[in-house]
């Protein structure tokens, strides 16, 4: 598990501010939104990282600094040994083929205008060294295959597809230039609950195939557990904390991670209030203003003055065995009845 | 302030002792210059008063035309409801004429829906749109209705509600929303609510304050509840019965413990299967094969059969399976419930 040689991806106190201006002919900075405010993470081969948080988390905003749509304010990005945020030019193009991306919604993210095979073949002629233009048919008809498709639909057009086929066409398009890392955006999350599992079960055959790593972004965590080996639990821009399966759905530190595990139903009725619930009070701070010290101690419950004083770093901790942001880091199991 | 509602209780056929709420063999149809859309091929349940009912199903199984039936705010033209009836109190709301419809809503059946922002007129403030309810139907003064809803605001836990009620409804947060749309629900007393997808669009932390809120207030009014949604967590969590939808028959109903152990009906069994769980790792999600099938197209017999496990050849022929009884209760449409109960 040590091993560098196995570690894909890794970020380093990656920051990302949106600038709030103000005035039209001469725009003054006058703040800003603090989406993704220091996150560090570590990817290795074959792996799944799933990233759970609600909505104003930057859970959003991470893919996208991940993939380079959007351009980092500070921190790097490590792929193979290589800072993507420093390469420029054709060495960046180069890199990001290696990493690909699953968006969220099937019915937005194809162009209306292109068929399947066009915009499945659409990565090989940005990046023209990966497949030769005569085996690109060819290439195209294999991915709609790999990923459960009829290839002779290779000149229909994305409308003539239920909402489940259009994301295989979606993950057909990121496993076109064979990438080593694929970040999943809520790819499951507009699809129908009986759809939902055809596309997991879909991505987790993929990943055994081709020995792909994941990012899994989304805010269902009975889907993120099944799916990932590792959790990240994100609030307010920050890791709150990190650990495999076992150690966020069994033993929990951060009390916002419990907060969240006890509101999430579970689909049997002989548990109901038989759980230990924790209703939290309130909405999630503005990323704009974070609270000063720990950001969750506006709703926290076990909040005293050092909490609004020191900002709690992301580590392992007496009464945790995994790395967890809250000064009273202790395990409390809200999963299962008490 | 009671004026409006005794009037309503002596419409013909008014019953007090009849059942709350009784859904008939419901059928409707939108006809759409691509065909008739099939949306609800018979739908059959009943609610009683401090019951919660969950009708869970997938998009396009019919559940929320259902809803906008038994309200009577469907589309019409192309929505028409071709059968059936829905008896409030014994009276059948289909054939009132409409200015006594209008008085149903509000005062005995209310609706929340699930995007609270779409729902909320965004250029009146939400003291403005609360107290329109009373002033319209209850002839409030102005003085008097805003009175009335800080007192709702304050039910349904606004923080500071007196200061709030002059603010837009882009104003709140998604969840401060929803609890304003549940004060307009409840502000003429209904006594049954209609919840359609109440708390999809919210985060989980705001679910739970939001489900325990509607929980809190169902109690208190002694409410029928309706919950539509396709979350087999949330309705795990606070239904009493589940009728399961789909392609516009109420496939199974039963209790939630029934149903959550022994499904009867092999979609129910299927959905079950098919959902990841928070405290489970590793299990196999079992596949529901193939679509859901297009409304205007619904398959011939049992409209599950392309995708059912258990299908036979009686299965692909009409008439499709009735409600086989399985319990007190209980029904399923299957041929086969004994097979699929058994397992």
């Amino acid at each position: 598990m040590t091993d560098r040689n196995d570690v894909v991806l890794e970020t380093k106190g990656l920051v990302k501010h949106f600038p709030i201006t103000q005035g039209i002919l001469f725009k003054t900075k006058v703040g800003a939104v603090r989406a993704v405010d220091g996150v560090d993470m570590t990817l290795r081969r074959g792996e799944t990282l799933g990233v759970v948080g609600e909505s104003g988390c930057g859970k959003s905003t991470l893919p996208k600094l991940l993939v380079g749509l959007e351009k980092p304010t500070a921190g790097s990005i490590n792929v193979r040994g290589q800072d993507m945020t420093k390469l420029k030019g054709s060495a960046l193009r180069h890199a990001r083929r290696n990493i690909q991306m699953v968006l969220q919604d099937p019915y937005t993210s194809l162009n209306p205008r292109m068929t399947v095979g066009d915009i499945i073949g659409e990565p090989f002629e940005i990046h023209p060294e990966v497949t030769p233009r005569k085996g690109r048919a060819k290439a195209v008809q294999d991915l709609l295959d790999t990923v459960g498709l009829n290839p002779e639909h290779v000149n229909r057009y994305p409308h003539q597809f239920s909402g489940g086929q259009r994301q295989r066409i979606g993950i057909a398009r990121a496993l076109a230039l064979k990438p080593e890392i694929i970040v999943c955006d809520e790819p499951v999350s507009a699809l129908d609950v009986s759809i939902q599992a055809q596309v997991i079960n879909l991505l987790e055959g993929l990943q055994n195939e081709f020995g792909l790593s994941y990012i899994f972004i989304a805010h269902d965590l009975s889907v993120v557990r099944h799916i990932s080996d590792r959790v990240s639990v994100m609030y307010l821009g920050r890791v709150v904390e990190t650990g495999n399966d076992a150690q966020i759905y069994e033993n929990p530190t951060h009390p916002y991670t419990q907060a969240l595990l006890s509101a999430v139903p579970v689909p049997d009725p002989r548990l109901r209030g038989q759980r230990d619930q924790i209703v939290l009070e309130g909405d999630v701070p503005s990323p704009a203003n974070p609270p000063s010290g720990c950001r969750f101690r506006t709703r926290c419950w076990k909040a005293q003055s050092i909490c609004a004083e020191q900002d709690p770093v992301l580590s392992i901790r007496e009464r945790s065995d995994h790395p967890s942001a809250c000064h009273f880091a202790e395990p409390r199991d809200v999963v299962h009845a008490v | 302030m009671t004026d409006i509602k005794a009037e309503i209780d002596v419409l013909p056929g008014l019953d007090p002792h009849a059942p709350l709420l009784e859904v008939n063999n419901l059928h409707v149809e939108f006809r759409t210059q691509y065909g008739v859309a099939r949306a609800v091929n018979g739908a059959n349940f009943r609610l009683a008063p401090g019951e919660t009912l969950a009708i869970l199903g997938e998009s396009g199984c019919g559940k929320s035309v259902t809803a906008q039936a038994i309200m009577g705010i469907l589309d019409s033209p192309p929505g028409f409801v071709t059968q059936g009836e829905v008896k409030y109190r014994g009276t059948d709301l289909l054939k009132l004429p409409e200015n006594q419809r209008r008085k149903m809503r509000a005062n005995h059946i209310a609706m929340i829906f699930q995007d609270a922002l779409s729902a909320l007129n965004p250029v009146f403030t939400v003291g403005y749109q609360l107290g329109e309810l009373f002033r319209k139907h209850r002839g409030m003064s102005r003085a008097d209705a805003k009175k009335r809803s800080i007192e709702l605001l304050d039910q349904v836990k606004i923080p500071a509600a007196k200061a709030r009620i002059g603010d837009y409804p882009h104003q709140f947060s998604g969840g401060m929303r929803q609890r304003v749309m549940i004060a307009m629900a409840l502000a003429l007393d209904p006594e049954v609510l209609i919840a359609d997808e109440p708390t999809t669009a919210l985060d989980v932390t705001v679910q739970a304050q939001i489900m325990g809120l509607l929980a809190e207030l169902q109690q208190q009014r002694n409410m029928g509840l309706i919950l539509i949604t396709h979350d087999m967590g949330v309705v795990a969590d606070v239904a009493d019965r589940i009728s399961v939808m789909y392609a516009g028959k109420v496939v199974e109903e039963a209790g939630v413990y029934d149903i959550y152990s022994r499904p009867a009906h092999p979609y129910a069994k299927a959905l079950l299967e098919s959902i990841p769980r928070l405290d489970m790792k590793g299990q196999q999600l079992n596949v529901i094969r193939g679509l859901p099938p297009a409304l205007t197209a619904i398959p011939q017999g049992c409209a599950f059969n392309p995708r059912c496990a258990y299908a036979q050849d009686v299965c692909r022929q009409d008439p499709p399976p009735p409600p086989y009884a399985v319990a007190p209760g209980r029904t399923a449409r299957c041929h086969f419930w004994r097979d699929v109960i058994g397992e």
